[in-house]
């Protein structure tokens, strides 16, 4: 009975079923065929002569291109030149490029005039570009020029506004109606408007002004920079707050705002909205109409409930808390928190149209930004929220990369300007949109040394590609007698026993002239004597004769083994942005002075890694000659022996990274600590704390305690010094040593590929 | 359909064994119905459906010359001239966009009219083959809606990709009386050849008012930035001639010009270089005494050589591409195929796509000035750079040069990029090509961050039933300064984990997660319960290694947080006998994976074995319950590029005390499985990304005649 019922009802529900696809099928025909002219798509007609059509040009009215006999190039030129008005200046029209040919990129900024206040900012802008090394003292020198006027704060009700600029502009004998003049502009215009105006004529001067509008903004030409505070690091700056990568991010909210609005005038309109995103979970929007004097008089119904909600968060916990943070434009089109968001790892959503992005000539900020349109507020939930979880961790690194290269001290952003200015200068030596939006950014990629990312030490991932498989020994000679040493025979023995060496360049750094080629020894590669002009800088200069991509930079007194060396070459290649050695010491922060301290005795970590014994890229040596300034090279070659750990000092600002240690056969330090100088004397002797560049120092065993103690306290007089000077300390503290991977195991020596490197 | 059939199906077997034969067959003969009828209504669905568009086909299939006339009165409006201040902000309508989970933005192609003015002249050829080539692509592309109130851009089918071909006022009549013309709003215009004698403007004359206009040859002064594209010239050459990509290298010449109509003072120029360095420059001109029937724009010559062209270009590495009376060149086009570097001299000229095309990778630009530098400017670039702007410029050709198809999409591609701007494009998807996008690695964890030590990490212990073995490696693993929580993954569903009280006391939490089912990949999910960085993973039974071995690890990952730390190392082989990949375990010098028996890694990864392992990986490894370490190390290294890090001489996990190496003793087979592994691995991921390194790190002091005492990791175990 059971069974049967089953039975029936299955029957039933099978014939249903039939009628069902047939049936409906019938059904669905009568639709199809009444709407398929609506619904069927209509795509572009494949005509049945299309094949016959014609060109849209014929090829030769394309290959020859119109008459040309009709306007010559050079008058075309002129034309420009003559015609163009300031607004709409290019390079090419309104800037004098034959100024910067003789002496290259040099800036030249206006002597301070007395009695001529200068706000904090504009003093630091000024004092980023006299420590750069583009800076020159010589207005005929100069390519750039830049005003002492302070320029930056240009709304007429501010108390900084500078009064009667234009008058003052023309009574500048060099002004030549703007050319090749560089304006900071940080506030233009005033209430209520706050249009670009600044109040004076700025004729055909390049500007770079915070809150661009892309209207105004003349491409190619003018640069938008960020706005910043008084309070912003003149130098060094913070580090980004990002200290954890998380996937996905474990952040408190989503998309945070806190900020004023302003209920009415330019800009109200999309603060006044930024309510309706707020979820008081995840998405936090808040504002207060507490703004100016008068706020009451234009209070609307919100205001108060709102006032009382702004109170219940903190901005600094948000910002902290938050994976995307809402930065949308004020009266004007920047605001402070675009950087504050940057710093803060938290992905900036930008809700100001128009605004032209500060150095986005340089800087790709699709990769680190969310640039949203005013007009669309109330997708912004949805599209952040679908964003994928790597493409967050991606933006929130590029951040930091940003913020950190380009953003954190007014130097950077100074330096930045003038960078993009530079590169428009010969634009076939210019940095491509890569090498800016890669780490470690382009500030510290010179386009002179190459504009090919295969050369720098920074992009072989990246590019595909590796170090090249041989590297250039570079032995810094001060043997003071005519004659050789017997530990430089012995190193240039080890080295050129390396099966990767390509190549001995000897930098003979003494008065006396090398001894002739015949006393040299026998080596299997080319050996090169290169005679130096005894400045201790001078080991780190590019030296064209170095064209490997690693060098192995040592001094005369070094002792290593072929094994060390090739062990540690092949290391190298693994971390070719790093310096790779032997000796290392450390430093490490000594609070009872308040300075940094510095130790070369054995330590559990290092810091350092002493040059007389690395390897490192050869694009350092350029960075170290062309991108410091000469001061900070004149006070290396002032102390006894700063060069090095300037050198590692360098390489950790670039690479945030520290040095690699690698295995050495016995331990030197003693040995190669030294920095040996020419003209043998009465060694040890000197009194601690003398300055002098050749403050001589021989066989280095002899070594006494006195001369020791200077020399160290020489090495920490210069690692304060470059820390002042960077701003922070650069260095970075490693725990680890690298050794052959069956380094003093119990296995036979036979296995082994390095057994050298045990041998006591 | 599909979805009511399948359930009736999987339904149906279930339900028949229970049934007497007499009944089964009844139902069988019911069910076969029912299929028949479903087989029935699926030819139904299809048949009808082709023969009508078919049909369709027949009444689409006409001539141009059959489409509608409209006639344009005299007095029809005349839209404004083009407003130099738009900008998608201003003039662009983004409400016609809205939200779209696609992130695409649909276009609408008018469909074609013949105009013709009060007198029944016609305005404009109809449509040119180029434009009728660009308006294809359009319509069978993602892009395409044929619905004008969904639309969000509009595309006039009128053609004004040539300036010269079209009376400007007549055409400008024609625009304004579209349907949704709406002074231009959101209207996309493309023109290749602006301008007209004498001062040949380098913007489309014909009055648009807001219309966005892809144009072939714009100046710094008539492109507004972000809001026009700036396209190239189409050279039909593209089309007719095929040139095979010439691989990088030095050329015979090293400059050429191939233009014929160059201004007198730029050939003098020319020919001023060409006499300074010799042979190494070649400037061709048009040939003068062609027979008849040769077609000139397929000819160059140098005094009475003559040369084939474009073929001609692939023998240059460098090519001048000269402003002519306009800014773009469609020789531009030519140079690209023939992979030839080009050498633009066109003062202010935007370069096509320059919104996201990197033209410094691929061409030198020179300004008009520094011609006579030219050569020497070029001679500075380096070898291995003009190889990579080669090939760089072929790509260009081949991606966004090539067809009117390739101009239409890059075109739309970069107008959705400003409006989905979140799901827009990266820069290197639009400018590396193929090869280095097969190449190079982009490292998810680019950032050099050394994490804070206080964070600490999480211990992840997998363990199935031993029980004993598992509280000894808490206890250990427990005495490590850093660990910060341990997790257990307790991977036995017929077995429950010991009561809380049975468990050893530590001084940092301990959680047990009990999974679902028994499966190797439940090591490596990213449990919410891991809270920092670092994970360490561990086996239920290493035991052996020390405290210090353990924290030591820990920094050394610190150090290097994008990598996987771990003790014992192993080695990927060629064997050349067998011509695949071989496992190694033996102690060898050059270490290419780490064991996850005993690793630290970024939670990340964690994160990346779970969703975004590439292929059946992660299936078979469950299935298999073997080889996880190995998939690990190749994740790790193929998103990376980098190598693992072994620290400290440890070799072995197993049996501390016995020096024989394990497998090659114990189990033969296991060796086997482990390099089939390998070699699966590498098939799916398309390649070897582990990298062999010859180091391992150990405590700076390791083995240094140094009072123990002293060293911050004294006990570093060995073997």
């Amino acid at each position: 009975m059971q069974t049967r019922k089953k039975y029936i009802f299955l029957t039933f529900l099978a014939s249903w079923l039939l009628l069902f696809f047939f049936g409906g099928d019938q059904l669905r025909h009568f639709a199809f065929f009444s709407g398929r002219k609506a619904k069927a798509r209509r795509n572009w007609p494949h005509w049945t002569d299309r094949s016959l059509l014609k060109n849209f040009a014929d090829p030769d009215e394309l290959q020859r291109d119109g008459d040309l006999s009709l306007l010559s190039p050079r008058e075309r030129r002129a034309a420009w030149l003559s015609v163009s008005k300031s607004s709409r200046c290019r390079m090419e029209t309104c800037f004098d490029f034959s100024r910067c040919e003789k002496h290259g990129f040099k800036v030249f900024t206006y002597p301070q005039e007395r009695g001529q206040p200068i706000s904090e900012s504009y003093g630091k802008i000024l004092s980023s570009i006299e420590r750069s090394r583009y800076h020159t003292a010589n207005p005929e020198e100069a390519c750039l020029f830049i005003l002492s006027i302070d320029t930056l704060d240009r709304d007429h009700l501010s108390g900084q506004y500078v009064r009667n600029v234009d008058e003052k502009i023309r009574s500048f004998p060099l002004w030549n109606g703007g050319r090749n003049h560089l304006i900071f502009n940080l506030y233009s215009g005033t209430w209520p408007n706050y249009t670009g105006d600044l109040g004076f004529d700025i004729g055909q001067a390049i500007l770079a002004k915070a809150s661009f509008d892309t209207e105004s903004f003349r491409p190619g030409f003018d640069v938008s920079i960020p706005l910043f505070s008084k309070d912003h690091p003149q130098r060094g700056g913070e580090r980004g707050w990002l200290y954890q990568d998380s996937v996905p991010p474990k952040k408190k909210y989503l998309l945070v705002f806190k900020g004023k609005r302003y209920l009415t005038g330019i800009g109200s309109g999309t603060r006044n909205a930024l309510h309706h995103i707020h979820n008081g979970k995840d998405i936090i929007s808040l504002t207060t109409c507490k703004h100016g004097k008068d706020w009451e008089k234009h209070k609307d119904t919100r205001c108060d409930k709102d006032n009382v909600d702004y109170e219940k968060f903190d901005y600094q916990e948000l910002l902290h808390n938050s994976t995307f943070c809402i930065v949308p434009r004020g009266r004007r089109l920047g605001s402070f928190r675009f950087l504050e968001a940057l710093q803060a790892a938290c992905i900036p959503v930008l809700l100001s149209d128009g605004w032209e992005l500060p150095f986005a000539e340089a800087i790709d900020w699709g990769k680190a930004a969310v640039v949203g349109s005013e007009r669309l507020l109330l997708q912004i939930p949805s599209a952040v929220r679908c964003m994928h979880p790597e493409r967050v961790l991606a933006f929130q690194q590029q951040t930091q990369f940003l913020w950190d290269a380009y953003f954190s001290s007014v130097d950077k952003i100074v330096h930045t300007t003038l960078e993009i200015i530079k590169d428009r200068l010969s634009p076939h030596r210019s940095r491509s949109r890569f090498l800016w939006n890669a780490l470690p950014g382009g500030l510290l990629v010179l386009p002179d040394f190459s504009t090919h990312p295969g050369e720098f030490p920074f992009y072989y991932l990246q590019h595909g590609s590796s170090p090249s498989k041989k590297f250039t020994a570079f032995i810094r000679a001060v043997s003071p007698a005519g004659s050789l040493s017997q530990p430089i025979l012995r190193l240039i023995q080890a080295v050129s026993g390396s099966q990767y060496c390509a190549q001995i360049l000897v930098l003979w750094s003494c008065e006396k002239p090398p001894p002739p080629i015949g006393k040299w020894p026998q080596t299997s590669v080319p050996l090169t004597i290169i005679q130096g002009r005894r400045k201790l800088s001078d080991r780190f200069f590019p030296f064209e004769a170095i064209q490997t991509d690693a060098v192995l930079s040592l001094d005369e007194h070094t002792s290593l083994s072929t094994s060390e060396v090739d062990f540690a070459f092949v290391v190298w290649r693994s971390f070719p942005e790093r310096i790779v050695g032997f000796p290392t010491q450390s430093h490490f922060w000594d609070p009872e002075q308040g300075r940094w301290g510095y130790t070369s005795k054995w330590t559990n970590e290092l810091s350092i890694v002493l040059t007389a014994a690395a390897f490192y890229h050869r694009y350092y040596h350029s960075l170290f000659t062309e991108y410091l300034p000469a001061g900070l090279r004149e006070l290396v070659d002032g102390l006894a022996a700063c060069e090095d750990i300037l050198m590692n000092v360098l390489v950790a600002a670039v690479t945030k990274l520290p040095p690699i240690k690698v295995t050495q056969r016995k331990q030197q330090k003693e040995v190669v600590a030294q920095q040996a100088q020419c003209r043998d004397g009465a060694a040890g002797t000197r009194p601690p704390g003398q300055r002098s560049p050749s403050a001589p120092h021989s066989a280095p065993a002899k070594m006494k305690g006195t001369a020791r103690s200077g020399r160290f306290s020489q090495r920490q007089d210069c690692l304060n010094q470059l820390a002042d000077w960077f701003g922070y300390m650069p260095l970075v503290s490693s725990q680890l040593r690298l050794d052959p991977v069956l380094f003093k195991d119990q296995v036979s020596v036979l296995r082994k590929k390095y057994p050298r490197l045990e041998k006591p | 359909i599909m979805c009511a059939s399948a359930k009736y199906n999987t339904r149906g077997p279930a339900l028949i064994p229970r049934m007497k034969t007499k009944h089964r067959i009844y139902y069988i003969t019911l069910f076969s119905i029912v299929l028949l009828g479903l087989i029935a209504t699926g030819m139904f669905q299809f048949w009808p459906h082709s023969i009508e568009s078919s049909s369709d086909w027949t009444v689409e299939k006409r001539s141009v010359h059959d489409v509608p006339v409209v006639k344009l009165p005299a007095d029809s409006p005349i839209p404004e001239r083009g407003d130099l201040s738009c900008r998608m902000h201003t003039c662009f309508d983004v409400y016609r966009c809205g939200f779209n989970p696609k992130n695409k933005i649909k276009v609408y192609i008018y469909s074609l009219k013949k105009y013709v003015d009060e007198y029944g002249t016609s305005v404009s050829n109809t449509i040119s083959r180029e434009y009728n080539e660009l308006l294809t692509a359009i319509s069978d592309s993602e892009f395409y809606t044929d619905d004008v109130t969904r639309a969000c851009l509009f595309v006039p089918s009128i053609d004004v990709l040539n300036q010269n071909a079209l009376r400007i006022k007549e055409t400008a009549q024609a625009l304004a009386q579209l349907s949704r013309w709406d002074r231009g709003t959101n209207h996309l215009l493309f023109n290749m050849l602006p301008g007209g004698p004498p001062d040949y403007n380098t913007a489309l004359d014909v009055p648009r008012d807001r219309a966005l206009l892809a144009g072939g040859g714009f100046s710094t002064w008539t492109y507004r930035q972000g809001y026009d594209v700036s396209i190239p010239v189409y050279s039909p050459l593209s089309g007719e001639v095929d040139l095979p990509e010439r691989g990088p290298g030095p050329r015979r010449y090293f400059i050429l010009s191939s233009q014929m109509a160059l201004h007198p003072e730029y050939r003098l120029e020319l020919e001023a270089l060409q006499a300074e360095n010799g042979e190494s420059v070649l400037i061709l001109d048009k040939c003068t005494n062609l027979s008849d029937g040769v077609p000139a724009v397929r000819k160059r010559c140098y005094k009475n050589q003559v040369f084939d062209y474009p073929q001609v270009l692939q023998e240059s590495t460098f090519c001048v591409v000269l402003r002519g009376a306009r800014l773009g060149q469609a020789v531009l086009s030519d140079v690209l195929q023939a992979g030839c570097v080009p050498v633009i001299i066109a003062d202010s000229y935007i370069l096509p796509f320059s919104e996201v095309l990197d033209w410094k990778r691929a061409s030198v630009v020179i300004p008009e000035e520094k011609m006579p530098e030219m050569y020497s400017i070029l001679q500075s670039i380096p070898q291995r750079q003009i190889e990579e702007m080669q090939r760089q410029a072929r790509w260009f050709w081949e991606a966004y040069f090539r067809s009117m198809k390739a101009i239409a999409l890059a075109t739309l591609q970069i107008i959705n990029d400003r409006i989905y701007p979140y799901a827009a494009i990266s820069y290197e998807e639009w400018n590396d090509p193929p090869a280095v996008k097969w190449s190079s690695v982009s490292n998810p964890l680019f950032l050099p961050l050394i994490p804070p030590q206080s964070q600490g990490f999480t211990a992840i212990v997998l363990t199935y039933d031993r029980v004993e073995s598992l509280f000894r490696v808490i206890t250990e693993v427990s005495k490590v300064p850093s660990l910060s929580k341990l997790l257990v993954v307790w991977n036995n569903q017929n077995k429950n984990p010991p009561e809380d009280s049975l468990w050893p006391k530590i001084r940092v939490p301990l959680k047990v997660v009990r999974t679902a089912e028994n499966k190797l990949s439940n090591r490596f999910f990213p449990y919410d319960e891991i809270e920092t960085e670092a994970v360490l993973a561990i086996d239920d039974d290493i035991i052996m290694l020390t405290s210090d071995e353990l924290q030591f690890g820990y920094e050394v990952w610190r150090e290097f947080p994008d990598r996987l730390v771990g003790y014992p190392g192993r080695l990927h082989l060629w064997d050349h006998e067998m011509n695949k990949w071989k496992y190694e375990s033996e102690w060898t010098n050059e270490v290419s994976m780490v064991l996850t028996g005993a690793a630290f890694y970024h939670k990340y990864f964690n994160y990346l074995y779970t969703y975004k392992m590439p292929g059946d990986i992660k299936n078979w490894v469950d299935a298999h319950m073997n080889c996880e370490d190995i998939a690990m190390n190749f994740l790790v290294a193929n998103v990376t590029g980098k190598s693992v890090i072994k620290v400290t001489p440890r070799k072995k996990f197993k049996c501390p005390e016995c020096t024989a190496i394990d497998g090659l003793s114990l189990d033969q087979t296991h060796m086997v499985e482990r390099s089939e592994c390998i070699n699966k691995f590498a098939s799916v991921f398309g390649t070897m990304p582990l990298k062999v390194v010859e180091h391992r790190a150990d405590p700076v002091l390791y083995k240094d005649d140094f009072p123990e005492k002293l060293k911050s990791f004294p006990n570093i175990g060995s073997l």
